[in-house]
């Protein structure tokens, strides 16, 4: 901690670690949602939805848990595998008979189903603010120099790089991914050799809003889990992609970066205008670089 | 074994094929030429239910595929290969061979790899940065990895060096010598002669001549309005 310390204030290196937490909330989220823009070519603005379902998921299961440790790890678990089964059923019963259409259609479809599934949200948990107990040994800051920095905050930092790397064996190393990756790009030929397209489809959905499950599980001990909360994180997730690159989960990571740092950073620089920060980072992104950082599948 | 009846196919409002007819037996190359535009590749497209036909029947060993899924005529027996290759950019020659669906073990990359043995030297690059030549061996490989019976061959001669194209028509010969039908559709007669033992010429979405080999040989008036020949 010294080491570090002596090459970056303290404070800086506190926000830059609530930043990195930051980054991987909104990777989590945006790389299944980039996943499903660049596979399926469906911009999923419900996607948001699912995150919150995934939040509200957890703190029924924390709940039913009796909270604590053993409640926190079945809502971080149980949580995202709920929101995948949701998703499997709409995408078996609705999306599956409708990727033909126009992409404006797909766009308009997710809308209403964003607009369902936050009814649906108020209808099982009602209008008021939630909040999933953190464990024990999750609870309490790490001092680093005379600033604390929040134990969960780093649990986060690590978790990140494991679902890059997850990912990253998803698509390079499994047939499937394999699969996925050239129907990203040519999905009438990925038919022509003998793939059964549909249920590629449908694996790649379903991971993807596992993924969106999982970053409102894990995101639920340090925010008020409230209706609303994926207005918010789904306009930053679609920056975040149109960021990297339409379709690529590198970019996506790359954008989270940029998103998480900026705004935590930001507030240092200028505390009442911070979250001006990263909306202005992708703003200059997309001057120089119109299709994002990295390759886009589109 | 594939038997083409009458169909007619439109892209949107427009007319393409009119009351194409065609038939491939056990074990023969057949060619289907014709000029460009003049309706080969629908005529493809349209057998492998990628722009199904609006009327007429096709049927394969008997049992009738029109208007079936692409996906489900691989796994019955049938293998395209288009005339742009179409070979996935993003993945390794080894990947490219490694999803398309296997309907048995008679083919697989070892065997490819034996056919093609350039292919067999650049398993790990990456579809996209091979050349028009290793591309369509690729596709060529690809297709045969579902151990096809019946493969369907679109232009692949295009755009390829004159040695290139000799090479590949030792290998197409190779394949027939394994029992695998093909229906080949070139423009490069030249170059289908070699390996074709009937022939239909199709123009304007018609189809204009049928018959073996030596009847189109004969016939220099097919040949000069239809091919330019």
């Amino acid at each position: 901690m010294e080491f570090l310390s002596s090459i970056c204030p303290p404070e800086i290196l506190c926000q830059i670690l609530v930043g990195l937490s930051r980054m991987t909330i909104l990777f989590i989220v945006a790389s299944g949602l980039t996943l499903i823009l660049g596979v399926l070519r469906i911009p999923n603005i419900a996607h948001g939805s699912l995150y919150m379902i995934g939040a509200f998921v957890a703190f029924s299961v924390s709940k039913w848990f009796g909270g604590g440790t053993t409640g926190f790890w079945m809502a971080v678990v149980l949580a995202p595998f709920a929101v995948a089964l949701l998703s499997l059923v709409v995408e078996r019963g609705i999306f599956a008979h409708l990727y033909e259409r126009e992409h404006l259609m797909l766009l308009l479809l997710t809308f209403s189903f964003a607009l369902i599934l936050g009814d649906l949200v108020k209808v099982v948990w009602g209008g008021e603010y939630r909040t999933v107990q953190l464990p024990g040994s999750f609870k309490g800051p790490i001092p680093v120099e005379s600033l604390p920095i929040p134990i969960y905050n780093i649990f986060l930092v690590i978790i990140g790089p494991f679902v890059a790397l997850g990912l990253w064996f998803f698509t390079n190393k499994t047939k499937i991914g394999k699969i996925s990756r050239a129907a990203a790009v040519d999905r009438e030929m990925v038919g022509a050799v003998g793939i059964n397209v549909s249920w590629v489809f449908a694996i790649v959905f379903v991971i993807g809003c596992f993924l969106a499950g999982m970053g409102g599980a894990l995101v639920s001990p340090i925010v008020n889990i409230t209706l609303g909360m994926d207005h918010t994180l789904i306009m930053e997730a679609f920056l975040i992609v149109i960021m990297g690159g339409l379709g690529n989960v590198w970019g996506a990571l790359l954008g989270a970066l940029i998103f998480g740092l900026t705004q935590s950073l930001g507030i240092l620089i200028w505390p009442q205008f911070g979250i001006v920060f990263p909306y202005a980072a992708a703003v200059t992104v997309l001057l120089f670089r119109p299709t994002g950082l990295l390759k886009s599948t589109w | 074994m594939l038997s083409v009846n009458g169909i007619h196919t439109f892209y949107g409002l427009s007319h393409i094929l009119f009351d194409v007819s065609l038939t491939v037996s056990q074990g023969e190359i057949v060619g289907l030429l014709g000029r460009n535009g003049a309706g080969k590749s629908t005529t493809m497209r349209s057998i492998m239910g990628l722009t199904p036909p609006r009327q007429g029947t096709i049927t394969f060993k008997a049992e009738p595929i029109t208007r079936q899924k692409a996906f489900l005529l691989v796994r019955r027996g049938i293998a395209y290969v288009p005339d742009d290759r179409r070979v996935f950019a993003d993945l390794s020659v080894d990947d490219n061979l490694e999803i398309t669906f296997r309907r048995n073990e008679d083919w697989n990359k070892e065997r490819v790899y034996d056919l093609f043995p350039v292919l067999g030297e650049i398993k790990s690059r990456r579809g996209g940065n091979l050349s028009g030549g290793e591309q369509q061996m690729l596709a060529v490989g690809r297709a045969l990895m579902s151990s096809p019976e019946l493969l369907l061959l679109d232009e692949p001669t295009e755009g390829l060096a004159p040695l290139i194209v000799r090479d590949l028509e030792k290998q197409i010969l190779k394949l027939r010598e394994t029992g695998i039908s093909i229906l080949l559709s070139e423009q490069n007669v030249k170059s289908a002669l070699k390996l074709i033992s009937r022939v239909y010429v199709i123009d304007n979405g018609r189809i204009r001549f049928e018959g073996s080999l030596a009847d189109f040989e004969a016939n220099e008036e097919i040949k000069k309005k239809y091919l330019m020949i």
